[in-house]
């Protein structure tokens, strides 16, 4: 089901070095009309309808429509995305509203550091079994091995 | 067509493809790389914020012990695994996995995915392996992560990586060679390295939607089985490539059914009533001592649907109307809220489309039943199924003959498999792709250490490539005169039209939906026919744009991962996974002869491949 842009909203993220959907499609299927400074679905048949795209879009102009040859029109399903949490608004093709809001992050973006509280790697240690800071993170204090073996 | 500009990267570890097992290798290889002061470099053709399997979100992670409470144990996950995949699999992948996922996880919800909880502070499971996430941002949590880990200025996106590069003397791996799909620009990677954590192969057989509806399939169209083709074409050893994934999905959104069995005790019926497991139990015991076994293997239960659907009982319906209102009964109204809150969020999380197919066709699932089906089938070594490479397994873990020196390595020296593309080691899904991306990656960084000399690239073998990668071009340029439209001439084809042929001889002849799952020799063979004569037109693909350029490239892929499933079909007497595929002349499964691997190699030199069997060796009793 493929997304379609509305040229009302699409500025083409002038303000950006390159438009937001295009940077993240997963599939490369945004692209930039340059003629006319809005973005489209160069391919919709290979929409997997993930919505990153429509997540990322800073004018909220790209939407689903579902897929011509199954789904019937009318419908929709529009997310508003923030730092903590996702909305969604499904509107039924009898008109019917539900909304849901669901978390999506417990800690600050871009707050994570990966190895903080690891110890320093130890060359001598490339071999054994253990992965990074695993003593900490497994939960148990021995690494399984199959019973029977050392 | 001027000539492209070329950028050569010199790194120590490269790792091919950045969803969550690259994700999982680039961390682990930040971590011990900095031991050494190597540098880890990652490459993937789309952005790694939302790139993978996993960049629509998920709403489960479906491998997790909790050894911490006692839940499981990895003993406890290699049965079942071992089970579901009908009594074959590498047993010491399964148990590495399984021992080492739970720290990935806790490290996950450390850095902020939001966890379902129950009261006493454990984690909410849906079923004994899955427990429930809002999951919708997992992916670009863990992107953050892995790009913190090796530094951003290493994160190289859009790029295809087209080939693997081998030192023409020791033939170690060298490196990888690729084209930036938003510039005229060659890449080449040189490295002592390589780690292929690329994706499965979707839209090798044709789905049930042909039209719009082509991409909307179970999983990431994006996935076209570069970590299997990268390592065919370098002659790394292939296992259980016969194998498949066919799933239960909602029908024409694909989305999940596990919270529905499993959480929720959603029950299947067929349009009269009646359950499929209880009218086709007799068929479990065509396959002992599987049938027998409990939980019954993903395959068996898709026989026993097929066998209903061709006795005339279907549709089939999830009778999510029954469930939501058995679990809603006597509850307040805030309360029943909250479940159909968690049960819009199942998809909500993962498979938005087939919330929106609600929407449309004016479904409230806790009023309506929704249909069934079974998918296409799907190449991957993540799930319910086991293609990729044949890997080294851990040592101490790995029975003799499974161990050659570093855990995951394929059988080409320093290219290392992860996710998707290790063979028989199934149900590792999010976590446990990212755990084996950690543990190929800590031994690529110890392969490093012992091999200190750089391995060479062969310059000329470069050249050659670099001129194969825009052929398509030339062929467009060269041949567009020939027509006055340009969709029909007789002297190209766009890739979207051998996609489309691929997928329709795939159906046909090798056990596609189309042909109910069901072939035997001489339609394998006529399969490998109409393979061959796909690939010798292969030279005539053309293409307009990069867009284009990338289409022709992943086309080859899958026209790769096609061969070899073909061919590991044709070699595999017998029929292990009813449900999946069967050989209509070989109707039975076959422990006797055929409880055994059956690998491949390719020959690049002769176009050749060469098939053998290896033991199944059991570390769990």
């Amino acid at each position: 089901m493929p997304t379609y842009v509305n040229p009302d909203k699409c500025d083409g993220c002038k303000a950006l070095d390159k438009p937001a959907c295009a940077y993240i499609c997963p599939n490369d299927l945004m692209v930039l009309d340059l003629a006319q400074g809005k973005a489209f679905n160069q391919e919709p048949d290979q929409c997997w309808e993930c919505y990153a795209c429509v997540k990322t879009c800073p004018q909220s102009a790209i939407a689903m429509r579902g897929y011509a040859d199954v789904v019937p029109l009318g419908a929709s399903l529009t997310p508003l995305r923030g730092t903590e949490s996702i909305m969604w608004t499904v509107q039924f093709r009898d008109q019917r509203i539900k909304r849901f809001k669901y978390p999506i992050r417990s800690t600050a973006w871009g707050s994570i550091e990966p190895f903080e509280g690891a110890p320093e790697p130890d060359a001598t240690s490339l071999t054994d079994p253990h992965l990074c800071a695993e003593a900490a993170w497994l939960g148990v204090d021995k690494l399984p091995v199959p019973s029977g073996r050392m | 067509m001027n000539q492209p500009e070329v950028e050569v990267v010199e790194t120590d570890l490269l790792i091919l493809g950045g969803g969550m097992a690259g994700c999982g290798a680039a961390f682990e290889a930040g971590y011990w790389g900095k031991a050494h002061g190597l540098r880890t470099t990652i490459v993937e053709k789309a952005a790694v914020e939302r790139s993978g399997a996993v960049a629509m979100g998920l709403s489960a992670i479906n491998c997790y012990m909790g050894m911490r409470w006692g839940e499981n144990q990895p003993e406890d996950f290699v049965r079942y695994v071992r089970q579901d995949l009908m009594g074959l699999c590498r047993e010491d992948l399964v148990y590495d996995i399984a021992r080492h996922v739970d720290s990935s996880v806790h490290m996950f919800e450390k850095w902020g995915l939001p966890i379902f909880k129950t009261e006493d502070g454990h984690y909410k499971r849906e079923g004994r392996w899955q427990i429930m996430i809002h999951g919708e941002s997992f992916k670009p949590i863990v992107a953050e992560a892995a790009k913190k880990a090796i530094g951003p200025e290493n994160v190289y996106e859009r790029i295809f990586v087209s080939d693997l590069l081998k030192d023409p003397t020791t033939g170690h791996i060298s490196g990888a060679i690729g084209f930036s799909v938003r510039e005229h620009k060659v890449y080449v990677f040189k490295a002592r390295a390589v780690i292929s954590s690329a994706g499965g192969a979707t839209g090798v057989f044709r789905p049930h939607a042909v039209g719009e509806g082509l991409g909307r399939i179970w999983y990431a169209p994006w996935n076209t089985g570069s970590a299997y083709s990268l390592m065919i074409k370098a002659g790394a050893t292939m296992t259980q490539m016969e194998h498949r994934l066919v799933v239960t999905r909602f029908k024409d959104g694909y989305g999940p059914v596990g919270m529905w069995f499993l959480l929720f005790k959603g029950k299947v019926r067929n349009a009269y009533g009646e359950l499929y497991e209880d009218t086709q139990v007799k068929a479990l015991d065509d396959f002992p001592p599987y049938g027998q076994t409990r939980p019954i293997p993903t395959p068996l239960r898709n026989h026993q649907m097929l066998l209903d659907r061709a006795q005339g009982k279907g549709p089939h319906y999830m009778r999510t109307d029954d469930a939501l209102q058995a679990l809603t009964q006597g509850l307040d109204p805030k309360a029943i809220r909250a479940v159909e809150s968690d049960a819009w969020e199942d998809f909500l999380d993962m498979t938005m489309s087939q919330a929106l197919l609600w929407a449309s066709n004016n479904i409230d699932p806790a009023v309506q039943p929704s249909e069934l089906t079974l998918t296409e089938p799907y190449l991957m070594g993540s799930h319910s199924a086991a293609t990729g490479a044949w890997v080294s397994g851990p040592e101490d873990l790995a029975p003799e003959g499974y161990f050659w020196g570093y855990n995951r390595m394929t059988t080409v020296p320093g290219l290392f498999a992860a996710g998707d593309g290790v063979g028989a080691s199934a149900h590792k899904f999010s976590s446990g792709s990212y755990t084996e991306g950690r543990l190929a990656a800590k031994a690529a960084i110890a392969f490093i250490a012992d091999h200190p000399d750089r391995p060479g690239v062969d310059g000329e073998a470069v050249n050659q490539l670099v001129e194969a990668l825009f052929r398509p071009y030339r062929v467009f340029e060269e041949n567009q005169g020939s027509s006055t439209k340009p969709d029909i001439n007789p002297n190209y084809f766009y890739p979207k039209q051998g996609l489309l042929r691929l997928q329709k001889l795939m159906d046909e002849y090798v056990a596609g939906l189309g042909a109910n799952y069901i072939t035997n020799e001489p339609t394998l063979l006529r399969g490998l026919e109409l393979l061959d004569s796909l690939k010798q037109d292969m030279a005539k693909v053309a293409a307009r744009d990069r867009h284009e350029l990338l289409r022709c490239w992943e086309l080859w892929d899958r026209i790769r991962c096609a061969e070899a499933h073909t061919r590991h079909m044709l070699y595999r007497k017998e029929t292990r996974w009813p449900g999946y595929y069967y050989r209509g002349d070989y109707p039975r499964l076959d422990d006797q002869n055929w409880k055994v691997f059956v690998n491949s190699r390719y020959r690049a030199e002769t176009g050749e491949w060469d098939m053998e069997t290896q033991p199944h060796h059991s570390i769990v009793a």
